[in-house]
């Protein structure tokens, strides 16, 4: 159940966690829009060799990393072994009814599975080193000029880091019930499909009484400390942006020239 | 069943930045129909200790024997509906665990899925609702419009059904009002009586005191001290290295010493208390 390291904080220090979360926030969705602008093997290994960096000077071991490409392994097999078979070309290596495997198809199923490494690594990254809540606040400030358009900005945060702080929770409630299940006969995973469905039921349903129990003692919680409409409160964690956040930003204009002029080339 | 723990090391997420040990190289006997308690401040293992009992969690290194079964790092997740069977267990907070729309069906429910027919498992619910000492009425209502005592009565009850050799209580009068403890912990000694083993973790040391024969200390993840409860009681390092606690008795018994009465060991419950007092104004 803890084995899903994408999405999950890693506590730790170095130059990459003390980054503004709302410029890692930007920087993480920009480059992933960037990738697509690889298109030959030296504007991929540029990018590969800078996620490798910002890996290494993140101070977290690559086991992470590589452990989080592991809940996605079944779609990027699918996709790469698609690129793989089934790219059409005239000068075909060998040739099996429809499949066809090519050095075009070499290439493009290279790259691909090169794009999905890239897209991991750097939101494990943006994960590993970002508290969640860090995150919900720099959703909130990046959505904060939406109030002009009467966008319930505050509220929305409020429910985002709500249901981003109900998931250990609820996850550790789960493992709560599954043990009292196991010890009391039940056996996941096991028998047929059917079978397994039904051994989810005694989960499914605690769980859920648990989560609304939660909830509502939650509620009450907020509303006997004052919790009132989200306006005109102040800020318990305040998001500082430093020189070193500018500086990051510059390193990702330098990447987006840099690559623009690899990949031309 | 005898229960052997060999060299057991629990760590919480292995070979990974936020690895915590949970137990640390314990080794200990747990005896057969007996009533053995563990003690320990929180988080110092003791549910961690006694998951391994059904496999619930594995030891990261290290053996754990259950009767003839032995359970190792390697052990496999199926087959262990037998293991389960024999060990029952009542979890620190039972009352998640139910979810059948009747109290009957959610006591049935362990039974069943050990193997008992549907009619024997309806016979035991009946038994077991009253045994906790909730009226056969209980049977037909909904285990959720039950108040959180209740709830815990029918969660045990659930246990109980299967009726296990060992019984592993995590807690399990946390939170019931005074006479309820006293009745759910008399029920657990009548079992002891009628030839099955239990093992309670508690916070309660007068729960210690009256019901346990052997008493288990565990502090950060390792066993501190194993024995019968009056001697670990006077056990003096124990005691000013705040390890452990005392029973009322023991404490009363603590303070009348510095008046002029003498223990040469401290009584540890209300009745040996009482007959040292007794003894000391009258005798002698
Ligand atoms: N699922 C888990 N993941 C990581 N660490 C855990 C987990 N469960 C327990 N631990 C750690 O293992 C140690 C022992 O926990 P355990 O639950 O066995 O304590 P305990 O003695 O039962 O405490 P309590 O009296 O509060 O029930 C604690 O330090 C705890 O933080
Ligand atoms: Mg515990």
């Amino acid at each position: 159940m803890n084995k899903l390291i994408l999405g999950r904080y890693l506590p730790g220090d170095s130059i990459i966690y003390r980054l503004d979360p709302r410029g890692k926030f930007l920087i993480t969705f920009y480059f992933i829009g960037i990738v697509f602008l690889a298109n030959n093997v030296a504007s991929y290994g540029f990018l590969l060799l800078f996620v490798l960096f910002s890996v290494y000077i993140s101070k977290i071991n690559l086991g992470f990393f590589i452990k989080g490409l592991r809940p996605m392994l079944w779609l990027i097999l699918f996709t790469v072994l698609l690129q793989l078979f089934f790219t059409p070309s005239n000068d075909p290596i060998w040739h099996w009814g429809i499949l066809t495997l090519s050095t075009d198809g070499m290439r493009i199923a290279a790259y691909i599975f090169i794009r999905f490494v890239l897209i991991i690594f750097i939101s494990t990254l943006l994960t590993l080193t970002t508290t969640p809540i860090e995150i919900s606040d720099s959703i909130e400030s990046i959505l904060k000029p939406l109030k002009v358009i009467k966008f319930p900005v505050t509220q929305v945060a409020l429910m985002l880091s709500i249901a981003l702080r109900f998931v250990p929770l609820l996850i550790d409630e789960t493992t709560k019930i599954m043990d009292a299940q196991r010890a009391r006969g039940v056996d996941f995973g096991e028998g047929g499909v059917m079978q397994r469905i039904k051994s989810f039921v005694p989960i499914l349903i605690p769980l859920f009484v648990s989560s609304f129990s939660i909830a509502y003692d939650l509620a009450i919680a907020m509303e006997s400390r004052g919790y009132k409409d989200g306006e005109g409160r102040s800020k318990y964690r305040v998001l500082s942006w430093a020189r070193r956040d500018n500086v990051a930003l510059g390193v990702m204009i330098l990447i987006t020239i840099i690559l623009l002029f690899i990949r031309s080339y | 069943m005898e229960i052997i723990f060999k060299n057991v090391t629990h760590s919480y997420e292995a070979n990974s930045p936020l690895e915590g040990i949970g137990l640390n190289d314990v080794s200990l006997a747990i005896h057969d129909k007996k009533f053995t308690a563990i003690v320990g401040k929180t988080g110092s293992g003791k549910s961690t200790l006694v998951r391994h009992i059904n496999a619930l969690i594995k030891p990261t290194s290290g053996t754990i024997k259950v009767g003839d079964r032995e359970i190792t790092p390697e052990t496999n997740n199926k087959n262990l509906k037998s293991l389960r069977k024999n060990v029952g267990m009542v979890f620190q907070f039972p009352e998640s665990q139910l979810f059948e729309d009747t109290v009957e069906k959610d006591i049935m429910f362990g039974p069943m899925n050990f193997g008992m027919s549907e009619s024997d498992a309806k016979e035991s619910a009946k038994k077991m609702i009253k045994l906790v000492g909730l009226g056969e009425e209980y049977l037909d209502k909904s285990p959720f419009d039950l108040s959180g005592g209740q709830m815990r009565r029918v969660a045990i009850a659930g246990v109980l059904a299967s009726n296990p050799e060992t019984i592993i209580l995590d807690e399990p009068t946390a939170g019931l009002d005074p006479v309820g403890r006293k009745e759910i912990m008399d029920l657990f000694k009548n079992l002891q009586k009628q030839g099955r083993t239990i093992i309670l973790i508690t916070h309660n040391m007068d729960d210690v005191a009256n019901y346990a024969e052997e008493m288990v200390v565990i502090h950060d993840a390792k066993v501190m001290a194993v024995g019968k409860p009056k001697d670990i009681f006077n056990d003096k390092e124990l005691l000013t290295n705040d390890i452990l606690t005392l029973p009322r008795s023991a404490v009363f018994a603590q303070k009348l010493s510095k008046r002029d009465f003498s223990f040469p060991q401290l009584p540890i419950t209300i009745s040996e208390l009482t007959a040292e007092i007794k003894q000391q104004v009258h005798g002698d």
